[in-house]
């Protein structure tokens, strides 16, 4: 028997059996819409509540993250600050140690050009040598009238020239002494400029020291900002990481050029020394050996970086006494050396293979080709490359540090973004189901309207009735 | 520290004297050149073709090159076989030699009277198993017309699994100019032998497309 003859409940009939059966369906779907729609209304909810618990499980993680976020920031925000504060201090006692050690001396001879100056004005202030008393009382007698009387006249005329000599000497031991005074005041020039240039050396150290105490006054205005965990030291420390994520990122892309341009100068000549046909896995054991000997590079330069303290990614390093780290930048820098030697011979090995290849390559052709151009100048620039790409190479270190510093903050952000995405989703959709359930309730109500309305019919009839009832009651009593 | 430094230094040496790999990555490759007196007019053809090989082929691969004669299962019959240097300079010598004996073979070719391709396809797989190589071709120079001389037996299955089996230049005779089915059948004989014998079967007629000959 196939299906639709088991639906045919009316032999010969199918629409009659249909309709019947619909009947039948909506009269069953009607007995059971009180289950049914608790049934639908209890898996919403549950789907509905389900969700939202692990929305809000997703919120408390992503607050856990943003709280650790807020810490790893603080904490490495506090720390760059201490640096910072730290290397100004470097500086001002750098200054203060070069330039005030120097001050015991400095006022000495301050004091000394002092004294001088003040030896010489003394000098120069010494009154010279006045005209004695007598010589006017000798002038007055001089000036009085003879009388005619010419030994009178004599005597008067003798004391006059007297006079008038005296007052001769008398001057020029005046000029004299003015001249003094004025060579003496000439020789104190020099040491006023002496003074002047002393004081302004002290003018210029101080106006620097003032200028770095400016600095520490700001980082230490930094500095506890971010102790005091404040949102705007927050601000400003993400904002640092994200630039400081994307420059890096940058830097280190372009360091990958370099290393990629590094590895073709040497895997070439590395099949000359390792062999071209041996493989470690599917890869040639040649370009392995290439990379290995870049990676070494790389990690030697990260060493170099660390033990040079520019650099802070291995506290190992860091800590080292300075013996030792004198002796670790020597160790590292002379594998550089050698590494750097190594891949400028690779590199001329590398220009010596490809010209011997590009001539086999000729002679196999059938066709006349032209005859390169020879020049020394590709070989040198390879070999230049070869041995200039490894130490460029150390300098990744830096770019390195910035990136895996500012990379807890970024990705930290990024989860912290990825999981508020996912809580709102979850909620969407618990959402969603449970007005999907509600829809759900209408649709069920939908299919068994005609009982419904019979059922609204009959209630609302009864109702009629029972209000007539007791409005019939009230009238009686 | 120090000892850090040692073995960084330790793995270093280790990698780049290296732990080669088990499994071959070198391919070999054996050419029959059919010197038959109808084909021999395509040896210059041929001659490209082993141009070719030589530019594409690594260090570490084997290349042998031997002629279809009327009795081709014979060392004699390798015009030249080598397997290049791991160092690159050398192979390059190598290679240098190589042409120079296939010149010299091109220059003084004399035509057989009878053309026993499956002596060579036996010749090959000995010379391609000896070498261990990890891709194994066999390229049939030929128009893949077999005659052989009395009492010679041929007609028995080949084993050729693991080689890939490529016909070139399988130039069309005169009497498939009457009857195309005749070539058509040639074709889809050897296809079936070595298909047979676990073998890969390709055939190359447009020799512009040299690239595909080693393709996978």
């Amino acid at each position: 028997m196939s299906l639709p003859e088991i639906l045919i409940i009316w032999p010969g009939s199918p629409v009659l059996s249909l309709i019947i059966e619909f009947v039948i369906a909506i009269l069953l779907l009607y007995l059971a819409r009180g289950p049914a729609h608790k049934a639908i209304y209890s898996l919403s909810t549950i789907i509905h509540g389900g969700l939202r618990l692990m929305a809000r499980s997703v919120l408390l993680g992503e607050k856990r993250v943003v709280e650790r976020n807020r810490e790893v920031l603080l904490a490495t925000g506090a720390k760059a600050a201490e640096r910072l504060i730290e290397r100004e201090f470097y500086r001002v006692d750098a200054v203060v140690k070069r330039d005030m050690s120097g001050y015991p001396a400095l006022q000495h001879k301050l004091g000394d050009q002092i004294a001088r100056i003040d030896e010489d004005y003394r000098e120069s202030t010494e009154v010279p040598v006045p005209s004695p008393d007598w010589v006017k009382a000798v002038d007055t007698l001089a000036k009085l009238p003879s009388k005619g009387d010419s030994w009178i006249a004599n005597i008067l005329g003798e004391i006059h020239k007297t006079a008038q000599a005296q007052y001769k000497n008398t001057m020029e031991e005046y000029r004299k002494a003015v001249s003094v005074r004025h060579s003496l005041l000439e020789k104190m020039m020099p040491y006023w400029r002496k003074l002047s240039q002393t004081l302004d050396q002290v003018d210029k150290t101080i106006i620097g020291l003032h200028e770095r105490s400016k600095v520490i006054d700001n980082r230490m205005a930094e500095y506890e900002e971010i102790r005091n965990q404040s949102d705007k030291a927050v601000r400003t420390l993400t904002s640092s990481a994200m630039t400081q994520f994307f420059i890096s990122a940058l830097v280190l892309l372009i360091a990958i050029g370099g290393a990629v341009i590094n590895f073709n100068l040497i895997a070439l000549p590395m099949s000359e020394m390792v062999g071209g046909g041996s493989y470690i896995g599917n890869f040639k054991t040649s370009n392995i050996a290439a990379l290995v000997i870049i990676l070494v590079e790389v990690a030697m330069g990260l060493y170099l970086m660390e033990s040079l303290r520019i650099t802070h990614l291995f506290p190992v390093i860091g800590h080292m006494d300075d013996k030792m780290r004198t002796r670790m930048i020597w160790v590292t820098f002379t594998i550089l050396l050698i590494l750097a030697g190594v891949e400028s011979a690779l590199a001329f090995m590398r220009d010596r293979i490809a010209a011997d290849m590009q001539a086999l390559r000729q002679a196999l052709a059938t066709v006349e080709t032209a005859q390169p151009v020879s020049s020394w100048i590709p070989t040198v620039g390879q070999m230049v490359m070869g041995f200039i790409l490894p130490f460029a190479l150390t300098f990744v270190a830096i770019p390195l540090e910035s990136f895996v510093q500012s990379s807890r903050t970024v990705f930290g952000s990024a989860v912290a973004s990825l999981l508020r995405l996912i809580a709102f989703g979850l909620r969407l959709l618990g959402n969603v189901v449970r007005y999907i359930g509600v829809f759900l309730m209408n649709l069920y109500d939908l299919l068994i309207f005609p009982p419904l309305w019979l059922e609204n019919l009959i209630r609302n009839k009864e109702q009629n009735t029972e209000v007539s009832d007791i409005i019939i009651k009230e009238e009686v009593s | 520290m120090k000892k850090l430094l040692a073995l960084g230094l330790l793995s270093l040496l280790l990698l780049v004297s290296g732990c080669p790999d088990t499994t071959s990555h070198s391919q070999g490759v054996y050419m029959l050149l059919d010197s038959s007196g109808t084909y021999k007019k395509e040896i210059k053809r041929a001659q490209a073709i082993i141009n070719y090989l030589l530019g594409t082929l690594q260090p570490g691969d084997s290349l042998a090159v031997a002629r279809i004669d009327s009795a081709s299962f014979s060392e004699k019959d390798i015009i030249s076989k080598m397997t290049f240097d791991r160092r690159p300079s050398m192979t390059n010598q190598q290679k240098r030699l190589f042409k120079q004996k296939v010149d010299e073979f091109v220059a003084k070719v004399k035509g057989s009277a009878y053309t026993d391709i499956t002596g060579g396809v036996l010749q090959a797989v000995e010379y391609l198993n000896e070498t261990g190589a990890g891709k194994k071709h066999i390229l049939i120079f030929s128009d893949l017309k077999e005659e052989l001389v009395k009492g010679h037996v041929r007609d028995f299955p080949i084993q050729l699994s693991g080689c890939k089996v490529v016909a070139l230049n399988v130039t069309k005779l005169r009497s498939d100019n009457v009857d195309p089915r005749e070539y058509y059948k040639r074709v889809d004989q050897w296809k079936e032998r070595v298909e047979a014998g676990g073998g890969h079967w390709r055939v190359i007629n447009d020799l512009e497309r040299l690239e595909s000959i080693l393709a996978d």
